[in-house]
């Protein structure tokens, strides 16, 4: 542990994760509250005045979704969460399309329910393309124009990374996909509500939404699906025809209220809180690299959602670090892939050196982080790195002037 | 106490019972996404390990046989969708999520037909797994949420393993109402619904036989078993195992006393007639119909006097056919068409129960003497 | 991840950091792992006239385990003969850190140092014996 670390008066551990999950804005579980007791009605209990009161809640919290993406509230599809929507849109136009278009495109960067999906697709018989991104995490539009075909179905590319932070074009993606015939489908699990998102100017056909990752409830998310030109797709969940047959199951409307409440306060706050968000990015990264030299921002640094700082601290392992921090609730990498020892993907998509990959870790603010939580945080990691690599074999060696990659390292 | 109004729609919802209510609460106000390996992950994991065990033993399953869904509804589609075999074979009366669902998996799906009492024919299923031969699924509600009739599930499941096929049940009506034992019934997949029994919605569970390996229908994450990708909707799933728990839970004797009550009022009334009673079926269910009625009417009515029932399912409400599980007990469309579904939870009262006899005999009453004009 | 009290203990105060000097005879060093594998070792003894163990460093790059598990391995060395230095097995550090499965190759990589440092001592006696 580093000492004469002074915690100031803060409540710990400071969660810096908001990648993985965001708590619930108060003002969000307040509007949730009645649903779960007093206003209990099934929303599709068209007959008596309980289901009308939860239909109706429902119907605005629709409304309130399609708002904050410049959508029409009859495009909007409640879902279980993103990984939901995003199994939904790519199988669901994929099986509904397959006699015509056989061929889909997305980016080896892209959250891994989506790359999962993808390969599922390809048992199936479908045609899938990769595309990389470069060194700063960005596709390459030329690549992405070069990739659609006629028999191309569907283009999946993200909004925000959700390891990196880096926001992809989505406008001209939009722009090349209806310039070509295909339908363009987004996963904005990190992106909506935390920046400017609007369906008609960026020609997005689908978009998957979640609730947590946007001080929202789990157990809820969206998709977008556009009715002009209109997107069709084959059901996962078929059943009592609820969601226009797109998606059946009893809406769970307190879960339906959070979400829409969520993009409502998103919507109106989107200013002010990224500014906010990004002082204290600014603040934190500052403060990091005035004290240590060798770290390194992994991603584009201005095409970015300010609220995610994936960095590589050279020659410090990074679970060994998280072990040391304790008093920071921060991620190795994606919480769905934590727990395996393996580098992350993305940044070994971009191009990251394997030994930094094994050295970064992902810093995530957001609504309700402060300043004070942002000093404590830059203390401890400044501490606890420049300790380590007071042990490190590897910092002691480039500080000799021995270049690591001369050496002959026995791989294992 | 009196309740404002008289909700007597617990198959299509219960009122969130209050330790659920409390669990899902506590939760929310925390942060922190179950696979993450920090305090807040590693507290949000031990929350859903509870849950799991709970929720596991108040069925008789080990807690590795949980796979929490977001409903029902998912619950079934992933057992149709994801359980080995190309066969599929369903009863009449099954929610719609396994009728949709298997005649989609198997474009030459057996439907098997229930008698008049709403029982299964069990000699059709038994001609049906001989015809379909072993690789089949054979997918039966326990009790039916229209009528309330439970299936001899014990019957059904020595006939599906005595043809080697696998059976999936649909437990949603029959959780907290039916002892469940799944380990020793040889049940191989079982369907739940949270909000079935007071607690959250948005919440289900398939419960698989621990050896069964199924596929899974959201793909992208290692949560569930890697059998259902998607951050796990911890607040709801608190509050499932929490209403699991309460004492509130299961309890029927002097629910099940007044729906017997109402059902002896009802039948005094002229020209009403209350199915699936010469079935054994749960004790909060009841189906009642009069001829000359219409269902939809008759639920437009009540709510204006404050009673709310359902005509049919909840999903399929809006619709003007009759309901498909009493087309498939032989009843004709214009009884059919004429049924309400009146079904009792734990927040009713005596009261309640009254209230509904006294606005349903109104109508009937009215129907009466229209119908004795009509006939002068 | 839940890490034994021991892989704490070992983490927060880690016994024997540091270096020898790699070009004195009387030093033996192992280097081994790969940056690219997110660990690296490097474990130096300082063995006397007798053949005994008296001092041992280590260095490493690596989760909290594999430093445990290096931090360990300098401590049951010392004041050990070579040969003796030479027959702790992976299985001993694993067990007495509570290592889980994934964690194990920690334990591989320290033995494989004091493997390595104890061949480069013999390497350079019998050099100079040569």
């Amino acid at each position: 542990m580093v000492e004469n670390t002074k915690k100031p008066n803060i409540k710990t551990p400071v969660y810096l994760d908001y990648q993985a999950t965001t708590p619930v804005d108060p003002r969000v579980l307040d509007e949730m509250l009645p649903y779960f007791t007093e206003k209990f009605g099934n929303p599709h209990s068209r007959s008596h005045s309980f289901g009308w009161e939860a239909e109706e809640a429902v119907e605005t919290a629709r409304a309130q979704v399609a708002h904050v993406i410049g959508a029409d509230e009859k495009e909007i599809v409640f879902t279980s969460g993103a990984t939901e929507s995003n199994n939904l849109a790519l199988k669901g136009v994929a099986q509904f399309y397959k006699d015509r278009k056989d061929h889909v495109v997305t980016v080896v960067t892209e959250h891994k329910c989506v790359l999962d999906t993808c390969r599922h697709l390809e048992q199936e018989g479908f045609r899938v393309t990769y595309l990389p991104v470069a060194k700063n995490g960005l596709i390459d539009l030329d690549q992405l124009r070069d990739a659609i075909t006629d028999r191309t179905a569907i283009v999946s590319v993200m909004g925000v990374n959700n390891e990196i932070g880096v926001i992809q074009p989505l406008k001209e993606i939009g722009a090349i996909c209806r310039q070509r015939g295909t339908f363009f489908h987004t996963d904005c699990a990190q992106a909506v509500g935390k920046i400017p998102l609007d369906v008609e100017e960026m020609n997005i056909d689908l978009m998957s939404i979640s609730g947590h990752k946007l001080y929202g409830p789990k157990g809820i998310g969206a998709l977008y699906v556009r009715r002009k030109p209109r997107v069709r797709l084959r059901a996962m969940i078929d059943g009592g025809g609820q969601e226009r047959g797109m998606r059946s199951g009893t809406l769970p409307t307190p879960l339906c209220v959070g979400l829409g409440s969520a993009c409502a306060i998103a919507e109106k706050y989107m200013g002010t809180d990224n500014e906010r968000i990004r002082r204290l990015s600014d603040r934190f990264y500052d403060g990091i690299t005035a004290t240590l030299p060798e770290v390194f921002l992994n991603g584009d640094r201005a095409q970015r959602y300010p609220g995610n700082l994936n960095l590589s601290f050279a020659y410090v392992e990074g679970e060994s670090l998280l072990m040391g921090i304790k008093d920071l609730a921060v991620s190795s990498g994606s919480a769905c892939t934590s727990a395996s020892l393996e580098p992350s993907y993305v940044l070994r998509a971009l191009g990251v050196d394997e030994e930094l990959a094994h050295t970064s870790i992902r810093i995530g603010f957001g609504r309700f982080t402060t300043e004070a939580e942002i000093d404590y945080a830059v203390e401890l990691i400044a501490g606890q790195v420049k300790k380590l690599r007071a042990m490190s074999p590897l910092w002691e060696m480039v500080q000799e002037g021995i270049d690591l990659k001369s050496i002959n390292w026995a791989e294992h | 106490m009196t309740n404002l109004r008289a909700y007597l729609d617990y198959n299509a919802s219960a009122p969130l019972l209050p330790e659920a209510a409390s669990a899902v609460l506590q939760v929310l106000e925390n942060a922190g996404n179950p696979s993450s390996v920090h305090r807040e992950g590693i507290k949000a994991r031990r929350i859903l390990d509870h849950a799991r065990e709970v929720v596991a033993k108040s069925v008789g399953a080990q807690g590795d046989s949980v796979v929490f869904t977001s409903g029902g509804t998912e619950a079934n589609v992933l057992a149709l969708v994801g359980a080995p075999g190309a066969r599929r074979i369903v009863s009449a009366v099954e929610h719609p999520s396994v009728l949709k669902t298997a005649a989609e998996v198997d474009p030459h799906m057996l439907t098997a037909p229930v008698d008049g009492t709403g029982m299964l024919d069990l000699d059709v299923l038994a001609g049906y797994l001989r015809q379909a031969g072993p690789s089949t699924l054979v997918s039966i509600q326990w009790v039916n949420n229209e009528t309330g009739v439970i299936q001899s599930m014990a019957e059904i499941v020595a006939a599906v393993h005595g043809a080697g096929a696998i059976l999936h049940v649909d437990a949603v009506q029959a959780l907290g109402k039916l002892q469940i034992s799944f380990h020793e019934s040889g049940i191989d997949l079982l369907t739940l619904s949270a909000h079935k029994v007071g607690g959250p919605t948005g919440v289900g569970a398939l419960i698989v036989r621990p050896g069964l390996s199924i596929a899974p229908l959201l793909t992208g994450g290692l949560q569930e078993r890697g059998l259902r990708a998607g951050t796990e909707n911890v607040a709801g799933i608190a509050g499932f195992a929490a209403a699991l728990i309460s004492p509130r839970f299961g309890v029927w004797a002097q629910i099940g006393a007044w729906r017997d009550d109402l059902e002896r009022r009802v039948r005094a009334l002229p020209g009403v007639q209350v199915m699936g009673t010469s079935a054994p079926r749960v004790v909060n269910t009841s189906c009642i119909a009069c001829d000359g009625l219409d269902g939809a009417t008759q639920v437009a009515a009540l709510d204006l006097d404050g009673v709310a029932i359902s005509a049919g399912a909840a999903c399929s409400s809006g619709k003007v056919e009759p309901s498909h599980v009493l087309s498939a007990m032989g009843v004709a469309p214009e009884r059919a068409r004429s049924a309400i579904r009146v079904s009792l939870g734990w927040q009713n009262t005596k009261n309640d129960v009254d209230r509904f006899v006294d606005a349903y005999g109104v109508l009937v009453r009215r129907l009466a003497r229209r119908l004795t004009v009509n006939a002068a | 991840m839940a890490y034994s009290e021991r892989v704490v203990d070992h983490y927060e105060n880690p016994r024997n950091i540091g270096s020898l000097d790699k070009n004195a005879q009387d030093v033996g060093t192992g280097l081994v792992g790969a940056p690219a594998c997110g660990d690296v070792m490097k474990l130096q003894i300082k063995v006397n006239e007798h053949g005994i163990i008296e001092d041992a460093k280590f260095k490493t790059f690596g989760c909290g385990s594999a430093i445990a598990s290096s931090s360990l391995i300098t401590e049951w060395v010392k004041g050990k003969s070579l040969d003796e230095a030479a027959t702790i097995k992976n299985t001993q550090i694993a067990q007495h850190l509570a290592l889980p499965p994934v964690k194990i190759h920690c334990s591989v990589l320290a033995e494989d140092a004091i493997k390595a440092a104890v061949a480069d001592y013999r390497a350079k006696q019998g050099h100079k014996a040569g």
